[in-house]
């Protein structure tokens, strides 16, 4: 039904540098981010095998800092969001039954942008004062001592940012105004609502990142104090600049996840997504709480007594709505008549994990207990439960879920199970035993430990190990489904609804150039 | 639950958390063993016995949630499959369930807060104190300075760097042990005042539940009473450069017979420590010296002097080693402002300094012949 007007595009490396097709774009976030994933996950795997034993054995502790500093920056700004942002391009114009994103040439420079800021920020490692080693979350005044490595850093945040910020106005303008005729708000598919909440979020954080790194370069190099007590400066302040931006940053990276688990379930249990409303509520009541709780990461700081309570409180609180979605989610799969296709495993897997994760978040907000747990590995623990059985598993899930649609094959699904499993034991021999580390007293952000954290360090590295090798399957499957495989139907799975299951898979260049009526 | 006034004081909460983490301490009492490394080590106050208590609280509550959610997941996951013919039903909302499933864990919420805050307002009230000792977090040591007594000295980790890099066998405190641990008396309030020499720190020891920031230009406070006699050990909590995980804390806690013996051992050797300026030093007595005080800089600058290309300099052959030495007296008093080179007048003594440059301009083949009076570093200040 296409004109040959429609179908010209160009073909090879010219495709993918001038793209302004929202599926082409799609792509490119997702191989970035599985290619940074990589990335990222190699520097853990450094980390991890100097931590197998007490003792120095591997790196040195100034190179130690850099890959815990690196890992971070490279999996949260790297992996995650432009995995999120991959969805976001793939399938927020196939769910509205829109043609394209609202803003096509913005959408390839937000892209284009990450590869360059990626070549920035890695290439720190190679020059002779190294990488930034203060922690990705770059506190003065440590941050103000690094060298030429924290200048690239901060450079390459700037162009991460912008990014963000540039797909997130151009996913508010879609979601408004591009939806096909019929769909109001209300029937727009939860992760619909989860991405529109989300660019809200960016909107609001990434420009406060941007002014925190912006003070810290000027401190650094252009005689300013705002971090610098000698200058009159407070040091505490960029802590809260820095968490103020990193409190809604951390819904960000999961927020998405939320949209993407609350398509996958009601699929594979054939019953629709239990209390739709209350979700979207409770969305939207975790984003604007995001926005009040962020000194709970500065509990040990010397805040005034008033502050330090209302942070407790604030944040004790996040954990209803947050309740309400698990809730919502079981309610869902109960009495359903369910399969346990990969995706549904990740998806399963990703409400018990992630529910852990919250557990020990909620132990975290209770202020005089979380003087224990500070800058300890049970904050690792934690995040790594959220951001990796929460986030990335939740990534994994959609792809398997929506990969059919997007290559029009099957994948396979033994080495989707096999995958599915060695995740979960990997992922919880590498993570669980940190809650105990940090219990017992180990903190983070070290390279080497007293006698007593040896055995849990062990498994944790081995599990580790398991994790991160497993990953190597997903590659496969994903390189086996570009490739060939059974071929897929337009509605892949029996449970699925949605626009995106109406249009043939693989999905057409272009789809949607009319819109379609929705009653 | 409500409560009236008249039953809602401190003791009362006290006594409540008290019942509960006993409560929990037996159910779990293998939970609760610190060998296996599964909990917080024994706590030695009350203050840290009250924390215990809250961490136990909530980790049961959430236990309790989690056993009620899995469940239901699991239950649904083995009965309400396809594959055992089961079929879907259609609802989807209920405004009822919403209400409960928030108003619950509101509640559960607001009985979690309650305790938590009287523990806090606790925490927080520094007040009455008997001892107070002034803590500042070097990169990457701490200094402690007993503000009545007119003590003060350095604590470094004395885990020799052998160890460390695997050339011999790990001993029992392998990296929490000091120099001069930190002395305080028992059932007596001790109040910590916090700050830092250089970048963000932090004083952490588990067992007495005290955590605090040490954050350069600021003073921040804590206390702490211990009833215990021990030695309890901690680590620096923020991260702060190359060897934060090697500045730990060890805290003494003895009877206020003993704190007071200590604290005219110290003073004496203070005392002895600064006479040693007065009196004219051979070379090969400030060789001894400045090898010991230069532990302190080999952390950056190399145990041979060669530092770390691109980010320490060499002291083997460098200008400032090998030239003038006012030049080089210069740079290790007043440091090098925006970068990690300390101002190390305030740090070390006259000896000490003396010493150390000594060492520096002799060591690494340096051979400059120089020798530096601790004198001469006195006419400097």
């Amino acid at each position: 039904m296409a004109t040959a007007h429609h179908d010209e595009h160009p073909a090879g490396l010219m495709r993918w540098l001038t793209s302004t097709n929202h599926k082409d774009i799609g792509t490119l976030y997702l191989v970035f981010a599985l290619i940074m994933l990589f990335v990222g996950g190699a520097m853990a795997l450094v980390i991890r095998a100097e931590l197998f034993q007490p003792g120095l054995q591997i790196v040195q502790p100034h190179f130690f800092n850099q890959m815990t500093t690196m890992h971070a920056l490279v999996m949260i700004f790297g992996a995650v969001m432009p995995a999120f942002t991959g969805f976001a391009n793939w399938q927020i114009p196939l769910m509205i039954g829109a043609p394209d994103m609202a803003l096509p040439r913005l959408n390839n420079w937000s892209f284009w942008l990450l590869p360059f800021a990626f070549t920035l920020l890695l290439s720190t490692l190679f020059i002779p004062s190294g990488g930034p080693a203060g922690g990705w979350t770059l506190y003065p005044p440590l941050s103000a001592q690094g060298g030429m490595g924290t200048d690239f850093t901060i450079l390459a945040i700037h162009m991460m940012g912008i990014s963000s910020v540039l797909g997130a106005i151009n996913v508010i303008a879609t979601i408004l105004n591009m939806r096909a005729p019929g769909m109001t708000l209300l029937k727009m598919p939860l992760f619909v609502w989860t991405w529109l909440i989300t660019a809200f979020l960016l909107l609001a954080a990434m420009p406060v990142l941007a002014g925190a790194v912006t003070m810290l370069l000027t401190d650094r190099h252009f005689g300013t104090h705002f971090f610098d007590a000698a200058g009159g400066g407070d040091p505490v302040m960029f802590q809260h600049v820095f968490w103020f931006f990193g409190h809604p940053e951390v819904y960000i990276l999961i927020l998405p996840a939320f949209g993407i688990t609350s398509q996958i379930i009601p699929t594979f249990a054939r019953k629709p997504l239990f209390g739709y409303e209350s979700m979207v509520y409770a969305t939207a009541s975790i984003a604007f709480l995001s926005f009040i709780v962020w000194a709970h990461h500065m509990f040990t700081v010397g805040m005034p007594l008033a502050g330090e309570m209302f942070f407790m409180y604030s944040t004790m609180m996040i954990a209803v709505p947050t309740g309400v979605k698990v809730f919502n989610w079981v309610a869902t799969m109960w009495k359903g008549s369910m399969t346990f296709e990969t995706p549904m495993l990740f998806s399963i897997a990703f409400v018990m994990l992630f529910t852990i994760g919250g557990f020990s978040g909620l132990m975290l907000a209770i202020a005089p207990a979380d003087f224990q747990y500070q800058d300890t590995y049970f904050v690792v623990a934690h995040f790594h439960y959220v951001l990796v059985s929460g986030a990335v598993f939740s990534i994994i899930a959609g792809a398997y879920y929506w990969l059919p649609k997007w290559t029009g094959h099957m994948y396979n699904e033994t080495l989707g199970k096999w995958h599915f499993w060695l995740s979960v034991i990997g992922f919880n021999l590498a993570f669980f035993p940190q809650h105990f580390l940090g219990l017992a007293g180990m903190p983070r952000r070290i390279p080497d430990y007293a006698l007593q954290f040896t055995e849990f360090n062990q498994w944790s590295t081995v599990g580790a190990f398991l994790f991160g090798f497993s990953q190597l399957l997903f590659v496969a499957v994903v390189v086996q489904a570009v490739r060939g495989g059974k071929k897929a139907d337009a509605k892949v799975w029996e449970g699925a609804e949605g626009l995106e299951w109406t249009v043939p898979s693989p999905a057409p260049y272009h789809t949607f150039a009319t819109p379609p009526r929705i009653k | 639950m409500s409560r009236s006034s008249k039953c809602s004081g401190p003791a009362q909460r006290i006594g409540l958390i008290s019942v509960i983490s006993s409560i929990a301490l037996s159910l779990f009492s293998n939970l609760a063993v610190a060998e296996y490394g599964l909990n917080f080590p024994k706590p030695v106050t009350a203050i840290a016995q009250e924390v215990y208590g809250l961490h136990m609280l909530i980790m049961m509550v959430c236990v309790g949630i989690g056993i009620v959610v899995f469940g239901a997941m699991f239950w649904s996951i083995v009965m309400h499959r396809k594959s055992r013919g089961y079929k879907a039903a259609t609802f989807h909302e209920s405004t009822t369930m919403e209400i409960i499933w928030t108003a619950i864990p509101f509640l559960i919420l607001v009985g979690m807060a309650i305790p938590s805050t009287a523990t806090l307002i606790r925490m927080y009230d520094n007040s009455a104190s008997d001892v107070t000792i002034k803590i500042t977090g070097y990169q990457w040591k701490w200094k402690y300075e007993y503000m009545d007594q007119d003590v003060s000295f350095f604590s470094s980790l004395s885990t020799p760097r052998d160890q460390i890099d695997n050339k011999s066998a790990k001993g029992k405190d392998y990296l929490l042990e000091v120099d001069n641990p930190i002395v305080i008396p028992t059932g007596k309030k001790v109040r910590f005042l916090l700050t830092a020499n250089d970048v963000i720190h932090a004083w952490w020891v588990p067992q007495l539940a005290v955590k605090k920031d040490a954050i350069p230009g600021f003073i921040n406070e804590a206390w702490t009473r211990v009833d215990e006699p021990g030695t309890y050990r901690g680590q620096c909590a923020e991260l702060c450069g190359k060897d934060h995980g090697f500045m730990p804390i060890v805290v003494q806690a003895v009877s206020e017979d003993e704190f007071k013996k200590w604290v005219s051992v110290k003073k004496s050797e203070m005392v002895a420590s600064a006479a040693d300026v007065g009196k004219v030093w051979s070379k090969a007595e400030l060789m001894a010296r400045g090898e010991k005080v230069y532990q302190t800089c080999a952390a950056c600058h190399g145990a041979t002097g060669t530092g770390i290309p691109g980010v320490f300099p060499a002291l083997k052959g460098s200008k400032i080693a090998t030239g003038p030495l006012a030049a080089h007296l210069a740079i290790v008093m007043k440091g090098k402002p925006g970068t990690a080179m300390q101002a190390y007048a305030g740090q070390l003594n006259d000896a000490d300094i003396a010493a150390v440059v000594t060492f520096e301009r002799n060591a690494f083949g340096n051979n400059t012949g120089d020798v530096v009076q601790p004198s001469a570093v006195k006419a400097l200040r």
